[in-house]
Parts: structure tokens; sequence; C-alpha cells
């Protein structure tokens, strides 16, 4: 079983090594979310349209390790952004993966920058 | 020196006395005053008072001596009887005559009393001077209960009078509306009902025929043949003017009586003027004090030399007294094709508003208020001086919650700021009385302190001190929906509607804060959907991931796919194809507790292929994913059940056909069953239909599931047509008004009044909304598609159904085991 401990690690913005092209803008659903693939790894990339940021996650919810937050909805929790896991509704802070209303691992959180209407998520690996 | 005679020492008599004497050219005038009644003029308006201070004296408006002081002479009891425009001289009862210059008629209106056989009993009475409530009082007190005859202002204020004298109190009225001159069919229905929590029973379209009794009445018998009993009448049918001695000196009166003026208030005769309730302008008699004073001033203007002119003056009017805000303003009932009404119609707190506005939406035309008059004086301001209104009109009566509005400035004011000025309550006693525990609403911080128990106008200002004070210990104050709106979601459905808001964005934008989150968006995406009926794929991201992608997610990120079968009844060729879609894409099949078809395990990128390919064999969307209506169950009924009554499965496919695809506050379900051995369940439905002999039994807000509730009966022996027409009323009743996931069960379990209340909302349409439930459920019904016929023609729409972007694979993790010949997800991680 793939669980975030062994699999997925945060990247901060400092120790991006690789900015990986994942789509074009318009792959990405304004205020909501889509999967893509890299290197074995499913990392959900959010589109916050109205805040004008984008966030990038594991897609796997420390839950009940389903391949899904790329689904959920996102939103604010007294200001600050998370995605909520369509299946119940655990939260997590987009910007730095901690669980909001539990006591789950966190989420690894990646940089993301867009270039020329590319988006790109950046990995130390 | 002009010698002025005034005929009646009433309110607007004493007005122009006042404004008179404080004339610099007063000098060279001299007045003299005949009224009938034996105290100088007092306070009519407040006369109700009196039934709570047993004394005249605070109602005067000024004793004796102010009169003298002033050098009017006041001849108290003295009736007018004749006047001698010849020789400009008037006359009395006990024989005085005095000549005048000019001579100004104030005399007043005295009530109408119809001529209804019985009318001079002893126990009938009339609701306008001192001596008449004193009498009142006095018969009062051997008797039990008293009728009220009209449900105008002053009849319901004459009511809360009798009711606050202990009496039980009925109203009877014979117009089908409450204060029919100010209020609409919507406006009274609030108002009625809140007379009715004030334990005032109302009597609506009745003609008293009969006043029954020996020497004393004993109750009353109606045109229609029903009766009731009652030991006192009240009888506050309208006002006649006291235009008697005017018409019999010739000067011209109306053909409904009142002594006609000009802009001037000069009456037919150059000397003589008319003034207040006996004065007709224009055709108008106003029955109200302002205009009065305003034909004071001008009759004193053009009598003193220069022009004014009287114009047709404001009736607006706010209810005093009886313990519930109403008020009307300028036009309020127009019906007119230059303006618009807005209205906001609450039934549950009893509010309802409408203000009418110019078709240029420039301007506030006039409006009514019920339940809350908080912002009567605002908008009678904007009304009167003609401001320009707001981008958003309809902010006027839903109140801007954000920012300013109720609750600025109370912190401001100091603990001893007098709040409740009737009582005397000040700022800090109310709010000990809600930190110290004794007080959580404001029915019982009216008990605790008796604030607002009054006239009641604090009432507004009270309820925010209330909800700031609990906001400051913590405590919800209402149920809104989330940290982004500060509303319910009643008030979120009105918003959408009044301001003809689309989208969420749009709606946060307008009303809400931050950025929405997991609970606010499915609850405005289900609103916007059971409002405009838009496809919810054009808002996917603010849908729950099942809304989302159209079908239900199940273990492992797979999803199930529901085509409809309208009431259960499918053919063999459908059968066969279901069969046939299952084995290609390897689903697992069951049949389901809702009598059809579930296929699970499909891949996300999976579904539009399968869709389209159930689309073309004639499917469409079973709904099994959203929050609307699931499946209207049958049994097999009169065309193959020897006990049959009705064909039930025909019922049901025309009800499922007819509210397919509906969204709901939660999911709705429903059973036609076709007899009352009841194989179809109707009875644990959101709503059932039974059979029976003559028609159908509708049930409604029955649950299964979680908390089992047996529905109650709506209505029996119903036809088709009204089964429909019911169904439509109480599905768009409970759209409107029901919390986010509440089932309909949930929802009548919280109604206050329960089934009787949403009978009556519904089927005896007391709130008068039926047939705009029944014409927003229609709407719904015409503009009804296919979510997934969309998606499968729509290729933008399709290519989001993928798991990735940057890959055509699907999700590599999703794993199936093999169980009794079929898959089924693998368990998933603890
Ligand atoms: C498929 C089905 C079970 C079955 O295989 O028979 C089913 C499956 C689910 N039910 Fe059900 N219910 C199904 C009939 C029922 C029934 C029986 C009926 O409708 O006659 C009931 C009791 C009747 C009732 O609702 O009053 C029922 C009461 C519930 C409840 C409890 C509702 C309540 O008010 O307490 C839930 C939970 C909820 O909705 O919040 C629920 C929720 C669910 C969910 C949606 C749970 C979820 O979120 O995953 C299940 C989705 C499975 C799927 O993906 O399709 N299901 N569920 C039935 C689908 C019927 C259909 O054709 O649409
Ligand atoms: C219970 C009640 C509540 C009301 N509430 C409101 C309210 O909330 N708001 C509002 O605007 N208005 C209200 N009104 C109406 C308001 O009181 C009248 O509009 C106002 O009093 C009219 O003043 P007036 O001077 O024209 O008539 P009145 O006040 O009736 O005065 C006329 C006087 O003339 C006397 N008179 C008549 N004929 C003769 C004669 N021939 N010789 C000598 N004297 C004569 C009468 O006895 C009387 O005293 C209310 C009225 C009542 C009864
Ligand atoms: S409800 Fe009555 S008519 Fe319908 S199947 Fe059962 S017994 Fe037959
Ligand atoms: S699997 Fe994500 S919340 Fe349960």
């Amino acid at each position: 079983m793939i669980t975030r401990t062994t699999t997925y690690k945060t990247t901060e913005a400092a120790e991006v090594s690789n900015w990986f092209r994942a789509g074009s803008v318009d792959d990405f659903p304004e205020n909501g979310g889509s999967c893509i693939w890299y290197k074995g790894l499913q990392i959900a990339i959010f589109n916050f349209s109205t805040r004008d940021k984008w966030y990038a996650c594991q897609n796997l919810c420390p839950h009940k390790q389903q391949m899904i937050l790329s689904r959920g909805i996102i939103g604010s929790f007294q200001g600050h952004p998370k995605v909520a896991c369509p299946f119940h509704k655990k939260t997590f802070s987009l910007e730095t993966g901690c669980n909001l209303n539990g006591n789950l691992e966190d989420l690894a959180v990646y940089p993301v920058k867009v270039e020329n209407a590319y988006v790109y998520v950046g990995f130390s690996f | 020196m002009t010698k002025i005679v005034i005929v009646g020492n009433g309110m607007v008599s004493f007005k122009f006395c006042e404004k008179f004497s404080s004339r610099e050219d007063y000098g060279q005038y001299s007045i003299t005053i005949f009224g009938e009644e034996h105290l100088p003029a007092y306070d009519r308006v407040h006369l109700s008072s009196f039934f709570e201070n047993g004394t005249a004296e605070d109602l005067i408006l000024a004793p004796s001596k102010w009169y003298q002081d002033h050098g009017i002479k006041l001849h108290c009891g003295m009736l007018v009887t004749g006047i001698d425009r010849y020789h400009k001289r008037v006359q009395t009862l006990c024989g005085h005559s005095e000549s005048y210059d000019i001579l100004v008629l104030a005399t007043g209106s005295h009530p109408f009393v119809p001529q209804i056989p019985g009318v001079e009993k002893q126990g009938v009475f009339v609701y306008r001077t001192i001596e008449d409530l004193e009498a009142i009082l006095e018969y009062s007190k051997t008797i039990d209960d008293a009728t009220i005859l009209g449900g105008g202002l002053l009849g319901l204020e004459a009511a809360k009078a009798t009711k606050d004298m202990g009496l039980n109190t009925q109203v009877v009225e014979f117009a089908s509306r409450l204060m029919p001159r100010q209020l609409d069919i919507l406006g009274s229905e609030a108002l009625q009902r809140k007379m009715s929590e004030l334990g005032l029973k109302i009597h609506l379209s009745k003609n008293t025929s009969e006043i029954l009794g020996g020497d004393k009445i004993n109750g009353l018998r109606f045109a229609d043949g029903t009766a009731i009993d009652t030991d006192m009448l009240v009888i506050s049918a309208g006002i006649r003017p006291r235009d008697q001695i005017g018409r019999e000196c010739g000067l011209t009166v109306g053909p409904r009586g009142g002594v006609v003026v000009d802009d001037h208030m000069r009456t037919s005769d150059p000397s003589i003027y008319a003034i207040g309730e006996v004065a007709l302008h224009n055709g108008m008699i106003y029955g109200l004090v302002a205009p009065g004073y305003e034909m004071a001033q001008v009759a004193i203007d053009n009598i003193t030399g220069s022009t004014t002119s009287f114009n047709a003056a404001d009736m607006s009017t706010k209810l005093k007294l009886i313990g519930v805000d109403v008020a009307s303003f300028g036009d309020a009932l127009s019906s007119s094709e230059d303006v618009i009404p807005i209205a906001f119609n609450d039934p549950f707190s009893g509010v309802y508003k409408r203000i009418n506005i110019s078709k240029d939406k420039k301007y506030l035309m006039g409006g009514i208020l019920v339940g809350d008059a908080e912002s009567y004086n605002l908008l009678l301001q904007m009304y009167k001086n003609r401001m320009p209104l707001p981008p958003h009109p309809e902010d006027l009566i839903l109140g801007a919650r954000n920012g300013a509005g109720a609750g600025i400035g109370l912190e401001q004011m100091p603990e001893q700021a007098q709040i409740c000025s009737c009582e005397n309550i000040c700022k800090s006693q109310i709010c000990k009385t809600i930190t110290s525990g004794k007080a959580e609403n404001l029915g019982e911080l009216k008990e605790q302190t008796k604030a607002g128990t009054g006239c009641g106008a604090c009432l507004p200002m009270v309820k925010d001190l209330m909800e700031l004070t609990l906001k400051s210990m913590g405590k919800e104050v209402r149920n809104v929906l989330c940290e982004h709106f500060d509303y319910t979601r009643q008030e979120l459905h009105d918003i959408l509607k009044v301001k003809e808001i689309k989208t969420f964005q749009g709606l946060l934008e307008s009303v809400g804060t931050g950025d929405g989150c997991e609970i606010c968006k499915p609850a405005v995406a289900s609103l916007l959907a059971s409002t405009w009926n838009e496809l919810v794929t054009q808002q996917a991201t603010i849908q729950d991931t099942n809304d989302r992608y159209l079908a239900n997610i199940q273990k492992g990120g797979s999803y199930s796919v529901v085509p409809r079968v309208p009431g259960g009844e499918i053919t063999p060729d459908k059968l066969i194809v279901i069969g046939t879609i299952a084995k290609k894409y390897n689903l697992y099949t069951k049949i389901t507790g809702g009598q059809r078809i579930d296929m699970f395990g499909a891949r996300v990128d999976e579904l539009p292929e399968i869709w389209e390919e159930l689309i073309n064999a004639g499917f469409e969307s079973g709904h099994a994913y959203g929050k609307a209506l699931r499946t209207v169950k049958s049994c097999v009924g009169s065309t193959w059940c020897r006990y049959g009554l009705h064909d039930s499965v025909s019922f049901a496919i025309e009800v499922e056909e007819r509210y397919r695809g509906l969204r709901a506050p939660h999911k709705l379900k429903s059973a036609v069953s076709g007899c009352r051995r009841e194989c179809a369940e109707a009875q644990s439905k959101d709503f059932g239909i039974i059979a029976t002999e003559v028609g159908w039994n509708l049930y409604v807000c029955g649950n299964g599931g979680a908390n089992p509730r047996h529905a109650d009966l709506l209505a029996s022996d119903i036809d088709s047509n009204t089964c429909i027409k019911y169904i439509d009323r109480f599905l768009m009743f409970y759209i409107k008004t029901a919390e986010p996931l509440n089932r309909t069960a949930t929802w009548l379990n919280k109604m206050e009044g329960g089934i009787d209340y949403l009978r009556d909302v519904v089927v005896n349409d007391v709130l008068g909304i039926g047939e705009e439930l029944e014409r927003e459920m229609q709407f719904m019904v015409d503009t009804y598609k296919c979510e997934w016929k969309e998606v499968v023609n729509n290729p933008a729409l399709r290519a989001r159904f993928k798991h990735f972007v940057n890959r055509n694979e699907p999700d590599p993790t999703m794993a199936f085991a093999a169980m009794r010949g079929q898959k089924v997800p693998v368990n998933w991680g603890s």
C-alpha cells in the first residue's frame, strides 16, 4: 500500500530542481483541480482563480488512502486556502498540507508557477 | 381685528390654534372655539392608552389655561347646530349665537355605524372619544368576550385594547383582507398570522346580517348563515365626516359626505374654511392627523393673506400599539404598469415587505412592511424626498448585512442609554439579562425585562442588542450557512431570485466573503439548480464530486451508473441493453432498493461512453448522484393486481417524469400504491400516493433511512390533477424553505405548526403563494434536460472525464477483486 510517508514528500520553493510542465492553464478548471502524473506519483493541481493562485499537493487522501483529492472542492477556512476530500470531507491546507479538521498526516505540497499559459510544478527530484 | 370662529376642538383645531397663536400678526385676529366634547382637545391618536392609564389627563393636548393665556375663547360642551351664512353667525344647541368674519369647520368625523338589525342593543359601541372608551371599560367588567367589527387600522387597535382588558377578542372583517386600504393580500396574510399569534381570532369575508340577543347583545349572525357568540361589539367600520351643519347651510358637500374645499382649504363660501377629517379635498377624506395638520397650516396661510396650497397628502401610516409592525406608505397597493413591485415574503418569521419602484428604477413609489418595519422611516424619507434609489433597490428590504447595518452604533451607546421608553429599560438591563443566562431569545428577553412590550417601536433595537450580546458571548445566533455567508439557506434563495444571480461567484461577490468552501458551494449549487434549472455541469467545481461527475463515487474511486427507470417499469429490450453494457464494461450489477438497476465499478473516463450507449438506447440520467428526485416506486396496480383500484404504474411514471432532475435541499423519493395494502411503501416516502375508491390520498414527509418516519396525510380523495398541484406546491415550498441536507421529514419536524400549517400552505393556500409555487415548478418541468445527454454531446464537457491531465491512462491504483462471479473493489486502507 502506498502511504504518504513512504512516497510523497513536500518540495519547498527553495529546493526546486525541476520545474515540470504539467499542462496548459486550460487543462485545469477554474476554482477546481485536476490530477497529473509525475514519476509514478499522482499530484493534484488546483487553479484557485478567485485568488489568482495555483496550488499543488499529493492526490492521495491520507484518510482512506484514496487517489482523489484533485476532485475535491476548494475553498477557504478563516481566510486560509483549503481542499476538502470528496469521500469524507477531511480538509487540508493548500499552503502547508496540514489537516484542518482532524489529526491526519499532512499532505505533501509543491510549488506551482504559470508561464506563458503553461502550468509548472516544482519538484526536488 | 378679524374674528375667527372654529367649530370643533379636536386635534386639528388645536393645531390650528397652536400655529396661529405663535404668529407675529396674531394680534390682528381673535379666535373663538366651540367644542362639543366636555374636555379640551386631546390626543385621539393615543386614545387606546386611556385603557392603561384610566385617566384622560395625560391625553389632553393643552389645558384650558393655555387657551386663556393665548387669548382664545374656548367653549367646551357646546354643539354648533346651525350656520347663518348671510349674517355670518353660528348657532349652538343651547341657544348661544356668535358672529364670525372667518369660520373654520374642524368638526372631524364620526364612526360609521352600518344599519344592521339589533345595532341599538346594549353592549354595542363605537371607538372614537374618551366617553366611548369609558363606556366600553365599564361594560367590559361584567363580560368575557368582545368582537370588533372592522379589520382596519382602528379596528385592530381596538381589538388589541379589548384583548388587553382580558376579553377573548375576535375581529370580523367584511373584506377578504385586513387593513384593506393599506395592505395587499400577502401583507394581510402576514398580519393575520401575527394577530392570531397574539390570540386574536380573525374572520374575513364576513357580512354581518344581524346583531343577536335581547336587550343585550349576545351574538352576531352573518349573511352566510354562520354565527358567533359575543358579549360586546365595537363597531369600527370606517368614518363619516361630520358635515351636517355645512350641508344644511348650503355649502358644497361630496356625494359621499365631506365639505368640499379647494387647494387653500376654502369651502364654496369664501369666508368658511374646513380642515381635518371633515374636509373633502380632491375627492379625498384624510383619516389621519398629519394631513389635518398640514391643512391647518394652509388655512392659516390663506386666512392671513398668503396663498399656499395643500397637496395630496401622504397617507403613510405606521400602526402602533397592536404588537405587530405594520406600515404602509406612498402608493402601497399600486397595480399600475408604471411601477415595479419587489416583494419579500418569509412566512416563518412572519415578515412581508414590498416596495414599489418606478419603471425607470429611479424612485421609490410606495411600499408595505409587515412584521418588520424597522426600515419604515428610512423608506418614507426616500419616498417623500424622491431620493434616488440605490443600484440594488431590493437591498432596501433584504437589508445589506455586510458592513454597516443593524447593530452599528449599539456598541458605542452608553450603558444607561434608554432603549425601551415605554417601560424605561436601559441598555445595561437588557445586556445583563442576556449575559446572566436569563434570556436567550427575544421572547424570553421581553418576558424578563418587559422591553419592547409597550408600543414595540424599540423591538428592532432590542433584537440587535440581543444579537450583539449573544455574539459577544460566542453564541451562534442564526442558522447561517457557513463562515462565507451570513445568511440562512432560505435567505440566500430569496437573494438569488430577487437579484437574479446565477453563479456561485456572483453570489459570493454580492453577499458573501472569502472563497467559499465544501459546505456553501454544494448548497448554493443546489439552490441555483432549483431556482434556474441550469445544468450543474456549467459550474462543475462547486458541486460535490457526485454531481461534478454525474455519478456516485465508490470505494477505490470508481463510479456507479444508474439510469432512470420511471415507476420501475422496464421493457425486456431495455433490460438487455443494461445487461450488454454491464458486460462490455465489466460492471457489477445489482437491483436497487429503488426499483432500478445500478451498475458499479466504472472508471471516470468510461462514464461518457457508457452513458452514450445508454442514451442511444433511450435511457436518461437517474440522478442517483444528486440531491434530486430519485425514484417514484410503484406497485403493479389495477392493470394486473386483483385488488388494484387505479393504475398506480402509469401515475408513478407520470409523477417521476414530471419531477425528474428536480434539485432540492436533499434527495426526494416517492411511491404510488394501487390500494391501501401499500406494496409500494408510499408512506415511507417524501411524498407518497395511495389509491382510494374515488381518487388518491397524498401523504408527505415520510422517511426510511436512519430515522424512519411515517408520512402524514396531506389531502384525501383528490383527483390526479389536484394531486399534482399539491405536490408542485409542497415540493417548491420545501425547496424554498428547508435548510441544506434536511429531508422533508426533518423539515416538517422543525416546522412550527407542523402538518396543519403545511396543509394550510399547500392545500388552503393561506400564504397566497400557491400559484407562484406552481408556476415555479412548471418552469422546472419545462426546462428539464438530461444532464448526461448534454455531456455526451459536448466534447468540452466530455474532456473533463479523465483521470490525468498529462496522460491518457486510467488511475493505476484502482483495483478490484472477484465475488460471486462479479467484480468488487478491494477493501480500502485503514
Ligand atoms: C443503491 C442503493 C442501495 C441498493 O443497492 O439498493 C442505495 C445506495 C446508497 N444510498 Fe440509499 N440506496 C438505495 C436506496 C435507499 C433506500 C430505499 C428506497 O429508496 O426505497 C433508502 C431508505 C428510504 C429513504 O431514503 O427514506 C435509502 C436510504 C439512504 C440514506 C438515509 C437517508 C435518510 O434520510 O436517513 C442515505 C444517506 C444520505 O442520503 O444521506 C443513503 C445513501 C446512499 C448512498 C448514496 C451513500 C453514498 O453516499 O455512497 C449509496 C450510494 C450507492 C451508489 O453509489 O449508488 N441511502 N437508500 C439504493 C438506490 C436506490 C435507487 O435506485 O436510487
Ligand atoms: C382610536 C383612534 C386611533 C387613531 N390612530 C391614529 C394614528 O395612529 N395615526 C393617525 O394619523 N391618526 C389616527 N387616528 C385619527 C386621528 O385621530 C384623526 O385623524 C384626528 O383626530 C382628526 O382630527 P380632527 O380635528 O379633524 O377631528 P377630531 O379629532 O375628531 O375633532 C373633531 C372635534 O369636533 C367636535 N365636533 C364635531 N361637530 C361639532 C359641532 N357641530 N359643534 C362642536 N363640536 C363639534 C367633535 O366632538 C370632536 O371633538 C386615530 C383615531 C382614533 C379614534
Ligand atoms: S398495493 Fe394493492 S394494488 Fe398494488 S400490488 Fe399491492 S395489493 Fe396490488
Ligand atoms: S478518504 Fe478522504 S476523507 Fe476519507
